[in-house]
Parts: structure tokens; sequence; C-alpha cells
């Protein structure tokens, strides 16, 4: 067994190559959070009175609410006074076209696989790409256009479709909703926002990449999706960030509204610096997501392949309010030597006849903690509600926990709620298995990983699907058992 | 048998091997020529399926002494999946389960492993289609099975016939079938044995380890060994799998102590 061990620690051993940083100068707010620092972000972004007026009612909030610590791992307290809340690029001139984008942000998009040059771009994906505290670029705008489809960062949303942000921005997590959620409500700095019109299926998948770089800063994005009756759209963000050794906070809200007959579906690759192997820094991933099925027979769908990060802790959730409406939610969270993770969802169904469907796979490597915590809520009126739940967990080695705390609240007879979970184990006998028929034993934990989330992995688009199954390959490269 | 009468393909010398402290093979020797069927027989708690995962070098059981050489390399140097890209095939006695990863996958990254050792191209995916649908045809295999999860919720006969098509697709040189008859009814037993001996081809060697005779009707051996206390105690050809069965095993372990006093 000690052997088993070893190759575990070969397995889980890797690097994480996203490492780098951009040496670029940067313009930051000073350390620390007052209402001059919401201020200055306002100005930064030559905000209107009432977005100014939006973040300090947010900020008074906060500031009367302690952090939580009903998660199920350990952190050190964050000072709040020590994060610097808004980094950006220096602009020499206002951007009118990607040419003017500083070619030292354009590389670092290119060396992480992401070029915003649309030519070059993958057919069929539109790109919003974010650096630190503001979006760089969007790309195939223009197209979009032509559909009525809107898609830019929140800043130009605020000044662009005011009508829209006032209307939707904060509808479905209100900056009361919890300590983060009125952090980010009063600092965010940038986000994409996305709006399909009535009976448009948007063309293509629009993505928005995430890349913290400045040290010290933390990042808070906002991201508004709105789909309009009988609308359709695929959305998917990508996120990295530096190696360094101190902790840094991402704390962003995801709002998604989906309206009468329209379908969201919200996939997530997930990479933030998870740390060193011996738990020095990496990304604190604290994220309120949440999306409202508000119009009848309309569908969110929330897909997450969650690699990085020191901490993750979030709950996609659905808020199942028209009839007939689905909500689903499918989850991959890996987690590898120190690394810990508390995630899941929350479905509530308030509409008839509404469904939800959740997908947890667990997988813990190194000395990791994997938590799945999920409610399902069926209110008074929402007759013949059902969902289903299957939560699975694999251990990799004997040092790794994993856990699993499934809330149910049913006030409806009607409703049918079903839950199964299963814990197993990447057995020697697999791997072995896999070696007899010459496969290596790092290939063949790959192949046994993948096919344990296949049913995961099969929810994301395409072009991303083989990109996560590398990623799952890589995050538990020397975790071996 | 056939093939080259001169060449060896297998030779084991002297094989000691334990497990956890426990002396299991206390010196085997044998020899398998290109084309030959051995069959390995011996009561309960023989070694026999030791015999079969230290050939395959599962890494519970650890050699103490003797040499293996499979093609004239070392086989007791070489990793697990070395082994088998050298063309060492060991049909399990209990298949293992593994959850969303099918059949065809797992064989179209095993065979591309084994082109990546042996320095060839990976096969491209139509190609590899191709062949397995060949290969599933000869095998008569249920559709089905392929693009199910590998051996999930397969009964036993099935575990066994897709172990039997899977060396079919990896053409391995040399075949360990460890206890294989095992848990299967007549007909399981019958497609099996079918499968195999579509497999041979004057060139591939089989080693077959069974408890009972059963299985040597269907797969008839050029030699039988008796392997009681970790050593092959009798040699002989078909007839004596026969007479084992009609004699069971107790006469030879009363011969062997015999010897022992003598």
């Amino acid at each position: 067994m000690a052997e088993e061990v070893d190759i575990i620690d070969q397995v889980v051993g890797q690097e994480y190559k996203y490492g780098f940083t951009t040496d670029i100068e940067m313009e930051t707010a000073p350390k620390g959070l007052t209402e001059d620092t919401i201020r200055f972000i306002s100005a930064k972004k030559n905000e209107p009175e009432w977005m100014l007026e939006y973040r300090l009612k947010a900020f008074k909030y906060w500031q009367g609410l302690t952090a939580p610590n009903w998660q199920n791992f350990n952190y050190p307290s964050v000072d709040y006074q020590d994060i610097i809340y808004y980094a950006a690029p220096k602009e020499k001139i206002k951007l009118d076209s990607l040419d003017q984008v500083d070619p030292e942000l354009l590389k670092t998009f290119e060396k992480l696989g992401i070029s915003l040059s649309e030519q070059k771009r993958l057919t069929g994906v539109a790109v919003d790409a974010v650096f630190d505290s503001v979006s760089i670029a969007t790309t195939f705008k223009d197209q979009l256009k032509e559909k009525g489809i809107i898609f830019c960062s929140m800043s130009e949303a605020v000044h662009d479709h005011p009508d829209l942000v006032k209307k939707y921005l904060s509808s479905v997590v209100p900056y009361t909703d919890n300590f983060f959620a009125a952090l980010n409500a009063a600092v965010f700095s940038d986000g994409s926002f996305v709006y399909i019109p009535k009976g448009v299926r948007c063309p293509m998948e629009l993505s928005t990449y995430f890349r913290i770089n400045a040290e010290n800063t933390g990042q808070f994005e906002r991201t508004l999706i709105i789909a309009d009756e009988g609308s359709y759209v695929s959305y998917l963000e990508g996120c990295t960030a530096p190696m360094r050794d101190e902790n840094q906070l991402h704390a962003a809200v995801v709002e998604l509204i989906a309206l009468e007959n329209a379908e969201i579906k919200y996939s997530t690759v997930q990479n933030w610096y998870p740390g060193d192997k011996n738990g020095k820094g990496g990304i604190y991933n604290f994220v309120t997501k949440r999306g409202i099925c508000m119009g009848d027979n309309s569908k969110i769908s929330w897909t997450q392949v969650e690699t990085g990060s020191a901490i993750t802790w979030k709950y996609p959730s659905c808020i199942l309010k028209g009839d007939n409406s689905v909500g689903e939610f499918f989850s991959v969270a890996v987690t590898n030597n120190m690394q810990q993770a508390d995630t899941g969802t929350k479905m509530i169904h308030i509409g008839k006849n509404t469904k939800s469907r959740i997908v947890s796979k667990g997988i813990s490597a190194g000395k990791s903690h994997n938590t799945y915590r999920g409610l399902v809520k069926v209110n008074k009126k929402a007759d013949k509600a059902r969902n289903y739940t299957q939560c699975d967990s694999m251990l990799i080695g004997d040092r790794s926990g994993a856990h699993t705390f499934p809330y149910i609240e049913i006030n409806n007879k009607s409703a049918m709620v079903e839950h199964e979970a299963s814990t197993s184990k990447i057995g020697e006998d697999q791997i072995f298995y896999c070696n007899q028929r010459g496969i290596g034993t790092e290939e063949a934990i790959s192949l046994i990983v993948n096919g344990f989330c296949r049913e995961v992995l099969n929810q994301l688009p395409m072009e991303f699907a083989v990109e996560a199954q590398k990623l799952l390959a890589v995050s538990l490269e020397g975790s071996v058992g | 048998m056939s093939g080259d009468k001169n060449k060896v393909m297998l030779e084991i010398k002297d094989l000691k091997a334990e497990i956890e402290g426990k002396k299991i093979l206390n010196g085997i020797n044998l020899v398998v020529k290109p084309g030959e069927v051995h069959a390995i027989m011996g009561p309960n708690g023989a070694g026999k399926s030791t015999l079969s995962s230290v050939l395959a070098g599962r890494a519970d059981y650890v050699v103490t002494g003797g040499e293996v050489s499979f093609n004239g390399k070392d086989l007791l140097e070489m990793s697990p999946e070395d082994r088998a890209r050298e063309g060492v095939f060991l049909a399990f006695q209990y298949p293992v389960e593994i959850p969303g990863v099918s059949t065809t996958n797992f064989l179209k990254t095993a065979i591309n492993e084994k082109r990546k050792y042996l320095g060839q191209e990976p096969m491209e995916a139509t190609a590899f289609l191709k062949f397995m649908r060949e290969k599933m045809e000869l095998m008569e295999m249920d559709k089905a099975l392929t693009s199910r999860s590998l051996n999930e919720g397969f009964s036993g006969g099935e575990k066994k016939r897709n172990e039997v098509f899977q060396m079919a697709m990896l053409e391995p040189k040399l075949t360990i079938m460890d206890e294989t008859d095992s848990g299967l009814d007549i007909d399981a037993l019958r497609l099996v044995s079918a499968g195999v001996n579509k497999l041979k081809d004057g060139e591939r060697s089989f080693v077959v380890i069974t408890h009972y005779q059963r299985l040597l009707d269907y797969i008839v051996p050029d030699f039988v060994h008796v392997l009681y206390k970790g050593r092959i105690v009798k040699s002989g050809d078909a007839s004596l799998a026969k007479e084992l069965e009609v004699k069971g095993y107790d006469w030879i372990k009363t011969e062997v102590e015999q010897e022992a006093n003598a």
C-alpha cells in the first residue's frame, strides 16, 4: 500500500501552468474599503448617480454584517482592509477597437489560449475578456448586434442599457442576500452583460474569460444574463490566476433571468490558482450564482467543472417560479493537495410541475476535502414538483475526505424527490486492470475519473469538453491510488 | 501444436513468490513455446491465481527468487503495462468494473498506448471502429456491450466474453486465462471457448488456469500441469486432466507426501 501512496503523490504533484504574471502598468485604488473606495470605483467608471447610490447602500448594509462561518472548511479570517478593490491596466486612450489594446494584454490572453482577434478565434464562440477589474475586449459584438443580442461588459451596460440593468440587476441576488453578495454589490468592478431578445436563439456560444493578475487585489465581477421570451443562450466562463503566496479573494455574483419559454445554459470551467501543495497561496472563490426561471416552461441549466482555487464556496441555484420550469445542476469538483471545496446547489420549487435535476461528482485527492451541500425546497403551491439528485464522491488515496449535506424541505404532498448518493475509491484493482491492458497508471486515473464524471462532461459545449477532460487529468497528476 | 519448435516464448525458472510474508510459489518451472496451449490445474490454494498475478505484475506479490523471460526479455523487470504492451494478456477471473468508460473507449486507449510503446502512430478513429467491428463479428459480440460502461452490470458470462473480446482486440502473444470458467454456465462456457479457439493461429500461446477439467473439453491443451503447494508436481498431456476429473486431486497429494517422506 505504501507504493500506492507514492504513486498518488507523483500523480497529484503537477505544476499549475497558468501561474505566470503579466508586467503591465496598473492603476489601482488605495488599499482598503471605505466609502471613498466605492466613490473612486464609481468615478473611474463614470457611473450614473443611481449606480453609485446602489453601491453605497450595499456598502452600508455590508458594514453591519459579519462573515458567515457555517462552512465545512477552515480558512483564516480575511482582512477586508488589506485588499485592493480596483486594479486596471492603465489606458492611454479610450479603446475603440482591438488594435488599441495593449499588446501585453493580448499576449497574456494568447498565452491562456484565448485569442481575442476575431478572425483567429474559434468560430462559434464570442469572448469577453476580463483582466483584473476591467473588461478588455468583447469579440463578435457586431455580428451579435444584428440579431439584437447585447453582449458587453457590465460597465458598458450601465451606460448603454440602463433600463435593463436597473430592472434586473440585484433582482435575483439582492445585496441583502449574503455577506459576499453585499460586498460584491458595493465594489463590483466589471463582468459580462447579456441580453437575448424575444424568440432569438443565440447563434454562438458566449464566453467570458476572467484573469486575476495584480497582487493583493480582489476580483469582484458581476454577470447578468437575461433571456427574453422564447430565447436561448449558452454561456461559458473560464478563469485563471498567477501563482502567488498570498491568498486572493474572488467574490463574484452571477444572476440569470429566464422569461417564458426561454433557456439559459451556463457552464463554468474554474481553474483559479489552487495554491501550492502545502496549501500556501491560492484563490478564495466565494461566489453567489443564482438563476430564476421567471416564466412558464423556462429552463436554467448550470454545469460546472471546478478544479482550481484554494477554497471554493458556491451554490449555483435555480428558483423555479414559472409553471413547468426546469432547473439543472451538473457539477464536477476536483480537489487535490490542500484544496477545499464546499459546493452544491439550491433548487427552489415554486411553480407547478417544476422539475429539477442535480448530478454532482466530487473527486478528492491528496489531503483535500470536498463537500457537497444542496437544498431541494418544494413550496406549498408547487404541485407535482419533481427532483432527482445524484451525488457521487470518489476518493483517491487515503488522506482525502468527501462529505455530503443534502437538505430537503417539502411543503407539498404531491412532490416526488429522489436522492441517491455513493462514495467510491479508485481501486488498485481498477488501475491494475488498466495496466494489464497496456494503459499506464496516469492515463488509467484520467480514464477512470473521466468515466466517473462523464454525465457532467457530456453537458459541456463541445469545444470545452475536451479542455475540461484535459484539465481533470492535469489536476490529478501525481495523485494515483 | 505448431510454431517454431526451437523457439521459447515464456520460460519460468524456479519462480518463488510470496504475499504479506506468506510463501505461495515455491519454485515453478515452465516452458511455453509459440502456439502451445498449457493447462495449469490444481486444488484450491495451490497458487494458480498467484502465478497469473505474478506473471502480469500485480504489486501485492513479492518475487523472492527465480527468473521469467518472455521472448528473451526479463519479464519481471517490466512494469505491468509494459508486459501487456509486449504481448502478455491476462483474462481476469474477476474482471473489474469501470463506470462511465465504454469498452470502446477503453480499448481505443489501450491499443493506442501499446502502439505508442511500439513506436507506431495512433490508430485513426475510423480504422479503429472498422477493426472493432470485424473482431465483434468474429467473437459474435453483442453490439450493445461495447457501448455500455466497461463490465458495469454485466453478467458473469458477459464479463468473461468481454475478456475474450478484449484479447481479440489486443492481439497478444501470450494469453493467461485465470479460471475463466468459474461461474460460467455451459452455454457461456461454450461461447467463451469458441472465442478462444478462433484466436489460435499457431503462434499465439495460452496458459489456461482452471480448477475443473470441464473447460479443457473445449480448449484442448497440449500439456497439463498440476500445481500443488506452489510447485508443478506432475505434467502430462490432455489425458492427465481426464484422470484428475475421475480421481480428484487427493491421489496426487498422497504421491507428493510419499515422495517427500521417501
